[in-house]
């Protein structure tokens, strides 16, 4: 949809806008968690279930319903809260946050308002060149998640005008903890590196954590994106407005260009920033106004009379904290002091996404060093040219190893290896049996070898007489025609070793 | 002391969907007044060593497991509701929302 407001935006060309304002970001990321049930009552929160199948009284608001709160959530909580270097509250409530919304069946969403249960963290991000950036984090909340509306009729005429919303309840109610950072300065022109790499690196963790799925494009985790720019880094912040429901990495740093290219041209005619929420449109990386509600900011929060605090005991955020597994930036850390790869090669394997990959054909056995070789060389390049992810190339890690023993072992050299590769990638099986399927195998018994030597030789007396005298560059030739006679299958030191013997012997 | 106009009300009012007439606009403005007072006076026996409570019964980490539980029957809800459609609930657009 685009309106006329829209398309008559004014724009600064980004490197201008960033060469004389100061950006300061701001992000809220909401998390859906992993749990088998929901925040405060007893449905199933499996995804893509038909609608309203996953309610009971409690998720659809019926009068007289009472909540209770699930513990692995409140745990889950913790676990992050924990993992982002916050203080654990040793006491906090819930609260109710009022306002009449369909997709909110209570009128009002249970949330946490001034008694987070987690607080004053931080968060190192790292960017692609390795630059690390600290990130505060004021405070990580409980609350749950709201239904999902659909938007029918009017746009399209159908129905003439006589627009409604259709409203599935399954995912009220499922717990969702948000992340608030404090303003984030400094970041100037890569600011919206920042922005995607601070929710990528929590996406990670999350998932390290084991507390979500955290799956971007089933909306498992959303950022609210936080703008506002100032003349320099010694002034007042500047109005802020907030992107909301940002749900890709990529859209996360469209939208913070989009504001600070938007905010400069605003400062630069002469404006005022207004502070507002917008919504970030996919087709063309632009933001616009949200809708202006007057009530907005007056959600009357007061303590959830239904539940009582939330009081975790010293010795059970301790337990939770023993047991928190290796985070991404630690795991990275060992690995690259395991293996030895060079800081820009080990960058790589982390911006390309292959760690996982990598660590698991270790751990079948390869060396670090032809792990990498064949994700980051061989099946990176197949995985550009079908514009897939590594997790979706027909391979598993342990056929990598296995393929990469076959050429330890000698008995596939790397063309062969490749060729059994592109088996394996074709479904025909491990590559062992692609090997012995298609007859993939080093020709190692010389007698085959010198045929094909003496051949060559004989095709092309010169030669022979050339090595003769010392000149060992013909030597290639003689090599390539063994090759291409054994289909590559020759082991390419031991054919030289016997055309030595031959011309000189 | 706290004192409640008819205007303050009026946005309550508005905030909690609630039509009222303007007599019941005075007429809440005051009831509400005698509220505010009675709160105050309570206000004036809770003294610093009196800690702020949200619930009456001093309990605290009350949970249920992570348990699956019976879920209601969508037929039967949806019934009550006052109308939907592909099994969900309908309701009127909400005015200037984005599709």
């Amino acid at each position: 949809m685009t309106s006329p407001s829209r398309t008559a935006v004014a724009l600064v060309d980004f490197d201008e806008a960033v060469r004389r304002y100061d950006p300061v970001l701001g992000i809220e990321v909401h998390v859906e968690l992993g749990t088998n049930t929901k925040m405060f009552d007893g449905a199933p929160v499996t995804f893509g279930a038909e609608p309203n199948t996953q309610v009971t009284p409690v998720s659809l608001g019926l009068p007289g319903a009472l909540p209770a709160v699930n513990r692995k959530a409140v745990e889950s909580a913790i676990k992050i809260g924990l993992a982002l270097n916050c203080e654990i509250a040793p006491l906090c409530r819930f609260a109710r946050k009022n306002y009449f919304y369909p997709d909110v069946p209570k009128n009002f969403q249970t949330s946490q308002y001034d008694e987070p249960i987690a607080f004053d963290g931080w968060l190192d991000v790292e960017l692609s060149d390795g630059e690390v950036v600290r990130v505060e984090i004021e405070r990580a909340h409980m609350e749950e998640d709201a239904g999902k509306n659909t938007h029918v009729g009017g746009h399209d005429g159908r129905l003439q005008g006589a627009e409604y919303s259709l409203v599935d309840y399954n995912r009220a109610g499922i717990p969702l903890v948000e992340i608030v950072t404090r303003p984030i300065p400094g970041t100037g022109e890569r600011a919206p590196e920042v922005a995607a790499a601070y929710v990528r690196t929590l996406r990670d963790i999350f998932r390290a954590l084991d507390v979500s799925e955290a799956r971007m494009e089933r909306g498992n985790v959303r950022a609210d994106v936080n703008l506002s720019l100032r003349a320099s880094a010694d002034s007042p912040l500047g109005t802020r407005t907030e992107t909301k429901n940002v749900n890709s990495f990529r859209s996360v740093e469209r939208a913070v260009r989009y504001e600070v290219s938007r905010q400069a041209a605003v400062l630069d005619a002469g404006g005022l920033v207004v502070q507002e929420t917008r919504h970030f449109h996919e087709s063309d990386a632009s933001t616009s106004p949200g809708r202006v509600k007057s009530d907005a900011e007056d959600y009357r929060y007061f303590p959830e009379p239904d539940l009582v605090p939330i009081a975790p005991s010293r010795e059970w955020v301790e337990e939770i904290r023993a047991t928190l597994p290796e985070l991404p930036a630690a795991r990275r850390r060992r690995l690259d002091g395991e293996w030895g790869f060079a800081e820009a090669e080990m960058r790589d394997v982390v911006n390309a996404g292959a760690l996982d990959l990598i660590e698991a054909t270790v751990l079948a056995g390869s060396s670090p060093a032809t792990a990498r070789k064949w994700w980051m060389g061989e099946l990176a390049r197949v995985a550009n040219a079908a514009e897939v992810a590594f997790e979706d190339l027909a391979i598993t890690p342990a056929q990598v190893a296995q393929l990469q023993a076959l050429v330890d072992s000698g008995r596939l050299n790397d063309k062969l290896a490749r060729q059994a590769l592109e088996g394996v990638l074709a479904g025909e099986g491990d590559p062992e049996s692609v090997a012995a399927a298609r007859g993939l195998e080093i020709v190692s018994d010389d007698g085959p070898l010198l045929e094909a030597i003496d051949a060559a030789l004989a095709a092309q007396p010169d030669i022979a007489e050339k090595i003769r005298g010392g000149n060992l560059g013909p030597i290639g030739a003689v090599i390539g025609a063994v090759m291409k006679a054994t289909r590559g299958q020759a082991d390419a030191g031991r054919v030289r070793e016997l055309v030595l013997e031959r011309v000189q012997g | 002391m706290p004192t409640f106009n008819s205007e303050e009300v009026a946005r309550l009012a508005a905030l909690a969907r609630i039509d009222l007439t303007p007599d019941e606009l005075t007429q809440f403005a005051g009831e509400l007044e005698v509220i505010a007072h009675a709160v105050e006076k309570v206000s004036e026996l809770a003294t610093a060593d009196v800690p702020a409570t949200s619930h009456p019964i001093p309990l605290t980490n009350v949970y249920r497991e992570d348990v699956v539980s019976d879920v209601v029957d969508r037929d039967a809800v949806l019934a009550a509701a006052p109308a939907s459609q592909d099994g969900k609930f309908l309701v009127p657009q909400i005015l200037g929302e984005e599709a």
